[in-house]
């Protein structure tokens, strides 16, 4: 039973990755390709180390998997928001049918232009 | 290891093949660019695909110290991330300081 579990997961969990390599891919721009990194990437690799706890069904293997995933979930937003700011901040082009950008009043053209905030 | 036709080792087999071309894709997307940002995002993209390749590995060959070694190059994994975003927003915020520096008009041209 484990093991169709298992076998199931691991499928699973590659699929979503491979989703996430192919939006890497195709997607159209920066900010939009990270939603394919940060998300479908974390929910793939989690899904594998789930499966790894259901292969193994020992306390220990279960509580390392759960670790990796928890910090999996804990770094992948902290990681993202670093790096969606950096873009922004160093000017990457937006897809041209992006239609609301509601930094753009604070942030102009690559320099910061906030007098509140320096 | 599992025995050869069990479904966790088809399943394995799958999942290894299936990461190994996702982690191809990634490195077209590191390749191509065009920002400095989208290559970071793909290497942040490789990096979670690889923590995933060494736990379908860890499941495949029956090894479970490769669990571990997911764990350690998670950590640094994140690490490098985030030193990369940080130098990406530094070397922007001294390029806005000083927007007349020669570097700077050669960008814009």
């Amino acid at each position: 039973m484990n093991e169709i579990i298992t076998a199931v997961l691991l499928v699973l969990g590659s699929l979503f990755s491979f989703v996430a390599a192919l939006g890497m891919l195709r997607l159209p721009d920066t900010v939009i390709r990270m939603h394919a990194a940060t998300k479908a990437g974390t929910l793939g690799a989690g899904l594998i180390l789930i499966g790894e706890a259901f292969f193994y069904a020992e306390l220990g293997i279960a509580l390392r998997a759960l670790a990796a995933i928890a910090f999996l979930l804990l770094t992948a937003p902290v990681a993202a928001h670093l790096i969606g700011r950096a873009a922004y901040y160093s000017g990457v082009k937006l897809w041209q049918k992006t239609w609301i950008d509601q930094l753009a009043e604070r942030y102009i053209s690559g320099g910061y232009s906030d007098p509140d905030h320096k | 290891m599992p025995v050869d036709s069990s479904p966790v080792a088809i399943a394995g087999q799958f999942a290894l093949a299936l990461l190994l071309i996702s982690i191809i894709l990634a490195l077209a997307r590191l390749v191509k660019g065009p920002a400095a940002a989208d290559r970071i995002v793909a290497l942040d993209l490789i990096s979670i695909l690889i923590v995933a390749f060494l736990a379908a590995y860890s499941i495949y060959a029956g090894e479970t110290s490769f669990l571990d070694v997911a764990i350690g190059y998670a950590l640094i994994a994140f690490l490098g991330t985030v030193a990369l975003a940080r130098f990406l927003m530094r070397s922007a915020l001294k390029r806005s300081e000083n927007p007349e520096t020669e570097e700077n008009m050669r960008r814009h041209e």
